[in-house]
């Protein structure tokens, strides 16, 4: 269904984040992509949507080619693809239903949307996505009223809104407190499995993606080093993600460690950066 | 620790100093004479503010302080509806770079100058009257809101304008879902700032002929109808301050 080859991608700052991707996922599957900070793993999934624009290869959506669309045809790819970011990126100052009714500006005209004039169906569906992630009662309260759980299931019910072929998740997290987490992820997961959806997680919670996903991914300075199911994970290719480290200690310790907090904003912040800088194609 | 360490060296920057101001003082030609005389004027100037005259000159202090406001209204917001579309081009996380750089110019030419000169410019152009003054105070309202504006754009959370643009918003949705909730308590804020100053200026502005209330003070001035002047300088005052109020009250409610 997706389909990755040759994928590379050089910032201006001469940083090669990624070097000759080739990854296949299948409508469906969810998987995890893991790699330690700066590895690519951001980037990576911003080169499929376009918010990244990748040096070359190309990105296949459903036997479309996603590289090198422009305009209205690059705003038809996006829309099939759904986001959830770390940060929750909700629109602070509009209501949770605007938020969530965003996902369907792929879909409606300039006009209608600046006069919020969506179809019934539209916010029919959208009342229950909202019932489903927990928060329809919260539907006119303004985004920044909410907790960070309360965010990111408003930032899921948004991306499932655009009826995504793919989900892209980075980092859906690692902002949350441990129990919040789980149930995140597992909202994600029941979701997609429901809609048969292909998703690309982000996460550097290795215990937390190998208790919920098919597929796990390692990336490393750019380039996969592993690809199998999350019980093949050792503590050897965990040193050939991420280097040498003590495994054997005990997980749960490790779980919400360091590479949690510490290295985050060097990965998240560079793409974010880029972006900023860029202009809307 | 002093900023310079040798105590010599400090010790002759510092006479160095002294002399120098000394001899800028002695070159300094002042006329004694006249100040005093002036200082009599001045001083007349600041009797009549004891003695305001509102009455005899009412007429046209009302005509003055109605052409004003129409004006400070009007130039108002035709600059604002000017300055948006400006503002969003020189932004640079936004506009591309030679929209940017466009933008960038006309706001550049915009501030360069000050309101009298352009008001004089304008004067010239369109002859005396508000028309002349609508026209350089909607020209001045564009270099200013649009600069502030551009600047609170680019100020705006990225990650927001992300995810909007991740939805497969058009260019103009994007603005309006991603951009305008995080600037527009801002572009109020400024819009109701740039309604008082562009009321001060057209007191100021109506001294070189562009019409308003500085044209009325204009003459009263030359008439030597100081306690009319002092009536027109506190009619002034007092709007500057109840705009000023008011645009306090309306910031809160917007935030």
């Amino acid at each position: 269904m997706l389909e990755l080859k040759q994928l590379s991608k050089r910032y201006a700052t001469g940083d090669l984040a990624l070097n000759g991707v080739d990854l296949e996922v299948p409508a469906g599957q969810v998987l995890a992509l893991i790699g330690p900070s700066g590895a690519g793993k951001s980037t990576l999934i911003r080169c499929i949507n376009r918010l990244v624009e990748p040096i070359s290869g190309t990105v296949m959506l459903d036997g479309e080619k996603l590289s090198g669309l422009r305009g209205g045809k690059l705003r038809l790819a996006r829309r099939q693809i759904g986001m959830i970011f770390q940060s929750y990126a909700l629109v602070e100052r509009l209501s949770v239903m605007e938020n969530v009714l965003s996902g369907r500006l792929g879909y409606i005209g300039f006009w209608r949307s600046l006069l919020r004039k969506y179809d019934s169906a539209d916010i029919k569906q959208a009342c229950e996505l909202l019932d489903r992630v927990g928060l329809l009662s919260m539907l006119d309260k303004r985004g920044d009223a909410l907790s960070g759980g309360q965010k990111q299931r408003v930032g899921i019910a948004r991306a499932l809104m655009q009826q995504p072929k793919l989900l892209l998740v980075d980092e859906p997290t690692a902002s949350l407190d441990p129990k919040t987490s789980r149930q995140i992820m597992r909202l994600i997961v029941e979701l997609c499995r429901e809609q048969n959806l292909a998703v690309i997680i982000n996460i550097h919670d290795v215990a937390l993606a190998q208790q919920f996903v098919d597929r796990v991914v390692g990336l490393a300075a750019g380039e996969v080093v592993f690809d199998g199911r999350p019980d093949e994970l050792t503590e050897e290719t965990l040193t050939l993600i991420y280097g040498e480290e003590d495994w054997s200690t005990d997980a749960e310790d490790g779980e919400h460690g360091e590479d949690e907090e510490s290295g985050d904003e060097s990965e998240t912040g560079d793409p974010l950066n880029n972006i900023a800088k860029g202009a809307h194609p | 620790m002093p900023f310079v360490s040798d105590r010599r060296l400090r010790w002759a920057l510092n006479a160095g100093v002294l002399i120098y101001l000394v001899l800028a003082w002695l070159s300094v030609d002042v006329n004694w004479a006249r100040v005093s005389e002036g200082m009599e004027r001045g001083l007349n100037f600041i009797a009549s503010f004891l003695q305001p005259d509102f009455v005899s000159r009412s007429g046209e202090i009302f005509l003055g302080l109605r052409e004003s406001l129409t004006m400070t209204l009007t130039s108002t917001v035709i600059g604002v509806a000017l300055s948006i579309p400006i503002g969003l081009g020189a932004a640079r996380n936004i506009a591309p770079l030679p929209v940017y750089l466009f933008c960038r110019l006309i706001i550049a030419l915009s501030r360069t100058f000050q309101e009298i000169i352009i008001a004089i410019f304008f004067v010239a152009m369109v002859g005396f009257g508000p028309l002349a003054g609508v026209i350089t105070l909607a020209f001045a309202t564009v270099g200013f809101m649009a600069k502030l504006l551009a600047e609170d754009i680019e100020d705006a959370r990225p990650d927001q304008m992300e995810a909007v643009r991740a939805t497969g918003a058009s260019w103009l949705q994007w603005i309006n879902y991603a951009v305008q909730p995080q600037v527009m308590p801002r572009l109020i804020g400024l819009s109701l700032y740039r309604l008082d100053i562009n009321f001060r200026e057209s007191a100021v502005i109506g001294i070189v002929g562009a019409g308003g209330i500085g044209a009325t003070l204009n003459t009263s001035i030359n008439r030597y109808d100081y306690d009319t002047s002092a009536a027109i300088l506190l009619l002034v005052i007092l709007i500057v301050l109840a705009s000023e109020y008011f645009s306090g009250y309306v910031r809160k409610w917007v935030q």
